[in-house]
């Protein structure tokens, strides 16, 4: 067992004891290192000021994702290179996104500019290329800039990718990836605290099942993109963290032609291309779940575990089909993932008992899959409403369909009324859809929230089943972002 | 877009060619940012010993406090001190004027979120924790959150305001076209990034001295003398940058610094305050929001006969700076329009909900909006394009006078400015290419707008046109260049650096700058107002040049030639065929005892404001400019795409044509996240501010700009002897935005041509699909939170 938290930092590795359980990263940095580049813009991961670079080893290579420090635990940087917008510069030579931004006037007041510069390295360093413009708003999408209005960063961003691939960052890359290597041979337990306040990282289900059958009572911590506002937001006084960073059959994805399985702390980086290939709009939806910095972070078994009525993994899944597998120390079960979600943050987990992975039904042939989210912002925004839609077809004609909603209940749920009413109807006769249209009011009733109001939910919920009808049949033009402008996973 | 640089630009008229001003040289800090090491308040390293605070907020929005029981707090693990208003040794108030902001509430409380007490801890996490900890009894009263709340109270923070021209009622009547209306226009929270923050530090006998995130320095000074009791010269306020201001830290940067300077008189010891962003959105305030009801009569061109409009204004719960924010949305209900017969009342009315302050454009933009619906309201009455009706009522000479009797003597500028961007942005074209996608598609509507900007340059208080400037030529040559101006991310600094570069000749890296203090320049007004290089580029250009007179005159002694004989250029001092370095011609003043260092002063010429007899000329100038916004909604969800944007702003001869163009760019995307994506949400119940982190306010992210954004100056000379001719730029862009706004109401009135479109500010999908279904026919219920 393992006493201490490990992570490199520009070669050399950081061994961390004494520290409680839910120190942010953040924290760690301008606190104890004192290194104040980094920001604290809103401390609940949203507004990218605070991005560092979390390396970590992929097939004996460092790979860099931008993460939000502010909402980051000590203990997930266990095993990994944590670079700051310090650590960018070699040599005292600007990195080539810093000199493109000082080029392009790129920053004015100058606070978020760390957390942008942090970004665009790691697209820098990780993008593909050609760069697009798409791709720079997306690596930016997590990044808040309130001066410049964003077209001198994305200018430097277009510029810097485009210039011959700048390596003088491989040295530090190489050493970590040596560093890295090292800590990685102890494949054993973390324990750092005692048993009344720890930071726990189990390497194996094995002992997390022994450790949460001792603590049913340790909160069980997987992206941190929810639980850290818990701590910087809400205050709450969690002293017992177990986290699941650490156990490589958690991190499972298994395709078969049939079904898709994502182990429960896949990240939704890691997930993006796997459900992209499933659809289109699967792909498009993770495209804007949360920033880069949250799907780096976040996972799958997080978004529903959490059980948030508008998390937007849950709807898309229930609708496909898909099936969730819960473990603990008694053995595992499965249930179908819309019965995990009993009411409003309520879930179908007993104590000591974990997600372990879900398995996702692939869309077959003569199946039509439409999810639309909708936001005030469509960037890193929240749903005010998200539908998905599986459509059975025999020619014209609607077999049976799948709906969920997120935004319209409680709990991410199905419409049984509107599904019932969509068996048989004719894709033609556009005029017969109208009491499938009207049944999803007994369905959902709505609340009015700062997101949306009631009666805009449902009008909204209503013209997604339209359009997702429409567009069965065969319509287009009914969205501002064409479906095949879907981009592929590339993170 | 692309930064032009014009050579014919580059030379002042008739003189030496410019070598500093006009060059697009990066922000000061520029490298600093990329790297980190660009330090904010809270990144400067503490002195030992330093105290954390934390404030403990009211859970209530309005009543009688009954009880304060802060035992707990005080009893938390790494808590030294509490502090109420009962510590207070001076005055409990933080107001910029009206003695109306108490710093922590004592008998009541006025808005949900107010300052009850501050926590002093050894840990800022220990604080947070421990001010949570508070017992707080309230006798709960129903608060007025709406506007509607407010008039059915008639309760108000300020008197009633209006002025007018001519006789309005008969110029309705005789109008051959009359209609009425109301447009609702949110407000809109700073969201500067980096949080309000001060660390206070005491020294001897008393003295204060503070860090703080300010654009006013003098008032923090000030509100911190006046809570400690004690005289201004004991308090020094200093501040090196800000992490974006935008108005929030105009007045409402000081109770923080207050708190902060209250907390180490009290202990002795340094104490910091930095804001969490919740508690920054419950706390400070944000640009005011409206019900605009107005009437107007016009002919069958759409040209305005007479107009009448209330503004009813949200201040909040106090005072603030809502006498002149409501007063410029009043200056700015004309825009760039003639109302031959105009009325213009104004109500500003007392809400329970925190104390709406400056935000870049001070009241302006809301006029402004509310102007360019009624333009609409006309141009789908009468079917006339809406560019039409604005050319109808655009100034010109002849009907060039204000409402307040200001005459606009650029009406050429604004008429070839649109007119320019009428053809650079093809919007003819355009309108007919929109108008056959709108026909042939049922679901996606396009829309376009194109709208002027007319903003007043001058502070309307009179007394805060002036500024000040300390510059000092040490001996070997440097710089040092202060001034009362602050750095809040517009590059206020470096293009007063090139002012001072150019006066003295030499290059820009001799010049140093310095962090803005009050013990410096003193009695400053606050960076606003669009105002910061108007009034201290001309302070530091004096001084300079004062300086610069006195090193002629020792060079003229020296060589033996005229004073005016001496040129300055290329870090050289030339005298006849003579030349020395710079540096080498101070050393020789200061062995010479010639003075070189030299305070400068500045006070806007001309203007002046009688707001009793509502006459006079409050603005020095206009700044003029126009945008060309398209759209395209799915009429379904009432989502929307900003596809093209095309800009032409007058920034007179640019001083910094990079800095210029970025403040045109950050201002017209604010401006657009003020009017589509930025929803202040309070429940109506409780009066708490639902949407208060990014998490739940929404400000524009990369994508929501779009990639076709063309942006560029229209080269015009400002007329009058202001700072190399340049013109403000900080403000007027913001209502660029208002484009946006017309474009989105335009694409909704594709669905039924001649028909009004109940849209309101924000537009947030909710707002447009709303106004889609009116149009359909099918309304949905006015929408309540809480």
């Amino acid at each position: 067992m393992r006493d201490a938290i490990r992570f490199t930092r520009n070669g050399q590795v950081h061994e961390v004891r004494d520290v409680h359980p839910r120190t942010t990263l953040l924290d760690r940095l301008r606190l104890a290192e004192r290194r104040t580049g980094t920001k604290e813009g809103c401390a609940e991961g949203d507004c990218g000021a605070c991005t560092v670079a979390l390396g970590r080893l992929v097939d004996g290579r460092v790979v860099y994702r931008p993460v939000n420090a502010c909402i980051l635990l000590v203990g997930q940087c266990d095993g990994a290179d944590v670079v700051t917008v310090e650590d960018i510069a070699v040599d005292g030579a600007l990195h080539p996104v810093q000199e493109a931004m000082v080029t392009h006037h790129g920053s004015q007041c100058g606070f978020c500019t760390p957390g942008i510069v942090t970004s665009l390295f790691t697209l820098y360093e990780e993008g593909e290329r050609p760069v697009s413009r798409a791709a720079v708003n997306d690596a930016l999408a997590g990044n808040l800039c309130r001066c410049t209005g964003y077209r001198p960063i994305v200018d430097a961003a277009l510029d810097a990718c485009a210039q011959p691939r700048d390596r003088r960052f491989e040295a530090h890359r190489e050493a970590a990836a040596v560093a890295l290597a090292g800590l990685e041979r102890d494949g054993g337990d973390l324990f750092v605290g005692d048993e009344s306040r720890f930071f726990a990282a189990p390497a194996s289900e094995e002992s997390l099942a022994a450790l949460l059958a001792l603590h049913p009572d340790a909160t069980i911590l997987a992206g941190a993109t929810d639980v850290g506002l818990w701590i910087t937001k809400a205050l709450m006084e969690i002293e017992k963290i177990v986290w699941l960073g650490r156990i490589a059959s958690l991190r499972e994805m298994r395709s078969t032609p049939e079904t898709l399985t994502l182990g429960a702390m896949v990240s939704h980086a890691d997930a993006h291309e796997a459900l992209a290939a499933i659809d289109p709009d699967l792909g498009e939806l993770m495209r804007r779940f949360g920033s880069a910095q949250v799907r780096a972070s976040g996972t799958v078994g997080g978004n529903i575990a959490n059980g948030s009525p508008i998390g937007d993994l849950p709807p898309a899944l229930i609708a496909l089909g898909a099936t969730l597998e819960l473990a603990g120390a008694t053995g595992t079960r499965t249930l179908p993932l819309e019965d995990f979600f009993r009411a409003y943050r309520e879930q179908d987990r007993a104590p000591g008992e974990y997600v372990r992975a879900v398995t996702v039904e692939k869309p077959r042939r003569h199946d039509v899959f439409r999810c639309y989210k909708v936001t005030k912002r469509v960037d890193e925004d929240i749903s005010a409403v998200m539908g998905a839609f599986r459509i059975h077809l025999e020619g014209r004609r609607i077999v049976r369909a799948r709906i969920a909603f997120g935004g319209m209940a409680a709990t991410p749920r199905r419409a049984p009324h509107a599904e019932a009413a969509l068996a048989g109807l004719d894709l033609d006769d556009e005029l017969a859809w109208a009491p499938a249209l009207d049944a999803l009011a007994r369905d959902y009733r709505p609340m009015s929230d700062h997101r949306a109001s009631a009666e805009y939910r449902a009008l909204v919920a209503r013209n997604l089943l339209f359009k997702a009808l429409a567009e069965s049949a065969g319509d287009e033009d009914l969205r501002i972002a064409p479906r095949s402008s879907g981009r592929a996973a590339a993170e | 877009m692309n930064i032009r640089h014009d050579p014919d630009d580059a030379t002042p008229d008739g003189g030496e060619p410019l070598r500093h001003v006009r060059r697009p040289l990066p922000h000061d800090s520029a490298r600093r940012h990329v790297q980190g090491t660009a330090d904010y308040v809270d990144d400067v390293r503490e002195p030992q010993g330093t105290l954390h605070v934390a404030i403990g907020l009211s859970p209530k929005a309005r009543g009688a406090i009954r009880a304060l029981d802060l035992s707990a707090v005080r009893a938390h693990p790494g808590v030294v001190r509490v502090l109420t208003a009962a510590d207070v040794p001076g005055k409990n108030d933080v107001s910029p004027a009206a003695g109306d902001d108490p710093m922590f509430a004592t008998d009541r409380v006025a808005f949900h979120g107010q300052a009850l007490f501050a926590v002093l801890a050894e840990t800022r996490d220990a604080a947070r924790r421990a001010a949570a900890k508070a017992m707080v009894e309230i006798d709960e009263e129903r608060p007025s959150v709406t506007i509607e709340d407010a008039l059915a109270r008639a309760e108000t923070v300020l008197p009633d305001y209006g002025f007018g021209r001519g006789e309005v009622e008969p110029a309705l009547a005789a109008a051959p076209h009359r209609l009425e209306g109301s447009i609702r226009i949110g407000g809109q929270e700073h969201f500067y990034l980096e949080g309000q923050a001060a660390l206070a530090t005491p020294g001897e006998e008393g003295d204060i001295h503070v860090l703080s995130s300010t654009q006013h320095p003098t008032e923090v000074q000030h509100v911190i003398a006046r809570v400690l009791g004690i005289p201004d010269a004991f308090v020094t306020c200093e501040v090196r940058r800000m992490g974006g201001g935008f108005g929030g830290k105009e007045s409402q940067a000081t109770q923080w610094a207050a708190i902060a300077a209250l907390g180490a008189h009290v202990t002795k010891r340094p104490c910091k305050v930095r804001l969490d962003r919740d508690d920054d959105f419950a706390l400070t305030g944000k640009r005011h929001d409206f019900r605009s009801d107005f009437r107007v009569g016009f002919d069958g061109e759409g040209a305005i006969a007479g107009f009448a409009v209330t503004h009813n204004a949200r201040c909040g719960y106090s005072a603030d700076l809502s006498q002149g924010v409501v007063d410029r949305t009043m200056f700015h209900s004309d825009n760039s329009y003639y109302l031959p017969a105009v009325r213009i009342d104004t109500r500003r009315l007392l809400t329970n909900t925190v104390s709406n302050t400056a935000f870049r454009g001070f009241g302006g933009p809301q006029g402004m909006l509310m102007i360019e619906h009624v333009m609409d309201r006309i141009a789908w009455a009468t079917g006339r394009d809406p560019l039409d009706v604005r050319y109808a009522n655009l100034y010109r000479p002849g009907r060039d006078v204000t409402p307040y009797g200001q005459t606009v003597e650029e009406t050429d500028t604004l008429r070839a400015l649109v007119e320019t961007l009428e053809r650079t942005s093809e919007y003819r074209t355009r309108r007919a290419g929109i108008a056959a996608f709108n026909a042939r598609s049922k679901v996606l509507k396009k829309g376009i707008a194109l709208t002027p900007v007319k903003f007043g340059i001058s502070f309307t208080l009179m007394h805060l046109n002036q500024a000040g400037a300390l510059v000092h030529v040490y001996q070997d040559g440097s710089v040092h260049l202060n001034h009362g101006g602050t750095e809040m991310g517009q590059g206020l600094y470096q293009k007063i650096a090139q002012v001072v570069a150019e006066e003295f000749g030499i290059a820009i890296e001799r010049v140093r700058i310095t962090a803005t203090s009050t013990g410096k320049v003193p009695n400053t007004a606050p960076t606003a107002a669009s105002s910061g290089t108007d009034l201290n580029g001309m302070a530091a250009k004096i001084a300079a040049g004062a300086i610069k007179a006195r090193m002629a005159a020792r060079a003229a002694e020296r060589f033996g030639v005229s004073a005016d004989e001496v040129a300055f250029r290329d870090d050289r001092v030339f005298a006849g065929n003579e030349s020395l370095a710079f540096g080498d011609l101070a050393r020789d003043c200061v062995l010479h005892r010639v003075h070189l260092s030299e305070a400068g002063f500045y006070r806007t010429p001309t203007i002046s404001w009688d707001r009793a007899k509502a006459q006079g000329r409050p603005f020095l100038y206009f700044a003029f400019g126009a945008a060309c916004s398209e759209v395209r909604v799915d009429t379904l969800t009432g989502e929307y795409e900003v596809t093209r944007v095309d800009i032409l702003h007058d920034v007179g001869r640019s001083i910094n044509p990079a800095i210029d163009i970025g403040q045109i760019e950050g201002g017209f995307v604010q401006g657009m996240g003020w009017l589509t994506t930025e929803e202040l949400v309070y429940d109506t119940g409780t009066g708490r501010l639902r949407t208060h982190a990014p998490s739940t306010y929404k400000i524009p992210v990369a994508s929501d700009v779009p990639e076709d954004f063309r942006v560029a100056l229209f080269p015009n000379a400002n007329r009058q002897e202001t700072i190399y001719r340049s013109k403000a730029v900080g403000e007027p862009p913001v209502m660029l935005a208002n484009s946006v706004f017309c474009a989105l109401a335009d694409a909704v009135h594709a669905l039924a041509p001649g028909e009004p479109v109940p849209l309101d500010a924000p537009a947030t999908p909710e707002a447009v699909l709303r106004a889609c279904e009116a149009l359909r026919g099918n309304p949905l219920p006015p929408r309540d939170v809480g």
